[in-house]
């Protein structure tokens, strides 16, 4: 249930993002959805990709720093005020982000957002208990 | 000349002067200091059999590792009611040197630092304006009971406070600066920039500049902007602090105080002496010093000494304005630092052996660090704050540990520069 999201250390300088998504162009991953976020020297890029295990490998070699994370992907009403009734209940339950950012598509009329929570098995019986539906893995990236 | 007895003494009898007192001086570290004692013996060198200056090459060296050692009081010759001054070299508590002063050492120091003022034309008359740090380090201090012995007027106002150092120029009419190369320039674009201050209304008309290494083209600099003569005074700590050479009217090469320190080049593979003239590394052993005496200390600086018929008048040797080291020591804003140093806190705060490179610039006038860090996975995480907060753990002990400021830029992995398979630690970008 547990979507793996790919965070890769980047210098924040021109080319480096560009050379990173070189490696995984010619290995035909193919980016769902990506993030950055970053200081004034680094960023650390965060993305879903359909490949995960291939595309870690791949930028290994390439002498990346690339970690897999675990975070959630939870279906939102795409309406005013879902994404902010979502917070409320995290909070009542005293569930921390450490960041969240959306997918690119829909899935039929919901929107989709990833959430790392600092505990993630905690955040998904939550959530569970709460009624959400947490998107599986092989639905987000379709293999 | 302040001290024409000595500093223009007939060769041959400073040489006498220099085997007696060296004769002295062996004995005195052997019967006093358990490691000069155990060094000794190892090397079944005898003190007493000693009688030319020839057989010194056969007396151990001193290596600073020795001095940290004993941190803090372990190389001490005489009892601590007999010391009356501390100083000790900036660094960590564990890599520290520290060097005591009897009433009879610090007379020493004032009279060679008074020496070196009048070397570079200071006399009674002067202002001299102490911008050397006072405390621990022996700039400030040294620079003031040489001025004082000299009865010049000392303005006592440590280092920083650039608008007041200028404030007082002025006002207090200095004649003489004595401060870090470095921090002249800063004052120089301070005036310039900030002030519409301009020297040349001033009295000051010298400086006597050191504890860091500069170039010729600093000197220029220096002596163009703030309209002075620039001379380059040399020391160190561990011998005496500023006081140990210096420069005279020539502004060719440093007089060395040899009735006080004797020196010796040698060649730091081999620990050969070598004959005058040829580059190495300098090796100081004090002649008079009671406190803490030195017996062929390894400075690591790498220079030449020869005697020359200097037109000052002196015939003390000279040594060259100190060219590089033999170790790979950096002097950062007048402090010492190993790149091992850094290394060592890159272990304790990332737990891991990280490559690493150190850059290092001159911003304006002032020493600029950088360390480079690569980004490995074990230290890498997905969270943003915490790897900015990596980098500002590794500042903060980098400056509680060092005592210097260091930006830390984190990098990808395999971007350091490495030169055969090993890496190129220090890049110092540096005209020196």
């Amino acid at each position: 249930m547990n979507v793996t999201q790919l965070s890769l250390f980047l210098e924040n300088k021109p080319g480096h993002l560009q050379s990173a998504l070189k490696v995984l162009a010619e290995e035909g991953i193919n980016i769902m959805t990506l993030t950055i976020a970053e200081v004034a020297d680094f960023g650390i890029v965060r993305m879903i990709v359909n490949k995960p295990q291939k595309a870690l490998e791949a930028l290994r070699q390439h002498k990346f720093v690339c970690s897999p994370t675990d975070v959630l992907a939870i279906e939102l009403d795409d309406k005013p005020g879902s994404l902010l009734r979502a917070l409320e209940i995290f909070s009542k339950r005293n569930l921390n982000i450490e960041y969240m950012y959306a997918f690119t598509e829909k899935r039929g009329d919901r929107a989709v957002m990833i959430f790392k929570f600092a505990d993630i098995e905690a955040a998904k019986k939550a959530l569970l208990e709460e009624g959400f539906n947490v998107v599986k893995k092989i639905d987000l990236i379709g293999e | 000349m302040f001290n024409k007895q000595y500093e223009a003494m007939e060769v041959k009898k400073l040489k006498e002067l220099q085997l007696e007192r060296l004769k002295w001086s062996l004995k005195h570290a052997y019967n006093n200091v358990p490691y000069y004692r155990q060094s000794f013996d190892k090397a079944k060198f005898n003190p007493d059999k000693f009688s030319s200056l020839d057989d010194l090459k056969h007396v151990p060296f001193l290596m600073k590792q020795a001095m940290r050692d004993s941190y803090p009081f372990g190389l001490f010759a005489v009892p601590m009611e007999k010391v009356i001054r501390i100083h000790s070299s900036s660094g960590t508590t564990g890599n520290a040197t520290v060097v005591g002063y009897t009433k009879n050492d610090i007379e020493v120091w004032a009279e060679v630092m008074a020496r070196t003022i009048a070397a570079a034309g200071g006399s009674e008359k002067d202002v001299v304006q102490v911008a050397y740090g006072y405390g621990l380090f022996t700039g400030g201090l040294g620079l003031h009971y040489g001025a004082e012995k000299l009865g010049a007027t000392v303005i006592p106002i440590s280092g920083g406070n650039t608008e007041r150092q200028l404030m007082l120029i002025k006002d207090f009419g200095t004649t003489m600066l004595a401060c870090t190369p470095s921090y002249a320039i800063n004052m120089a674009d301070f005036a310039e920039k900030k002030m519409n201050f301009d020297f040349k209304k001033t009295k000051l008309r010298a400086g006597v500049f050191g504890a860091e290494p500069w170039t010729e083209s600093m000197r220029k600099e220096i002596e163009s902007r703030m309209g002075i003569d620039a001379y380059d005074i040399y020391g160190l700590s561990e011998v005496i602090g500023p006081g140990v050479s210096c420069e005279c009217s020539e502004k060719s090469g440093l007089h060395v105080f040899e009735d006080h320190f004797y020196v010796e080049v040698i060649d730091p593979e081999t620990g050969e002496v070598l004959p005058e003239g040829e580059k190495g590394e300098i090796v100081y052993t004090s002649l008079t010093k009671e406190a803490c005496p030195v017996i062929r200390y390894r400075s690591r600086d790498i220079t030449r000494i020869y005697r020359d018929a200097c037109k000052c008048g002196r015939t003390l040797i000279k040594m060259e304005k100190v060219t590089g080291r033999s170790d790979d020591m950096l002097i950062i804003r007048g402090v010492n630092v190993f790149p091992m140093q850094i290394e060592a806190v890159l272990m304790e705060v990332e737990g891991t052996e990280p490559h690493y490179q150190i850059i290092v610039d001159r911003k304006g006038a002032l020493d600029d660090v950088e360390i480079m860090v690569e980004v490995n996975e074990k230290i890498f995480t997905d969270e943003l704050g915490a790897l900015k907060g990596l980098a500002e753990r590794i500042e903060q002990r980098i400056r509680s540990a060092l005592g210097i400021s260091a930006k830390i830029t984190l990098v990808e992995p395999s971007t350091l520069q490495r030169s055969e398979g090993k890496a190129k630690r220090v890049i110092d970008k540096r005209q020196l």
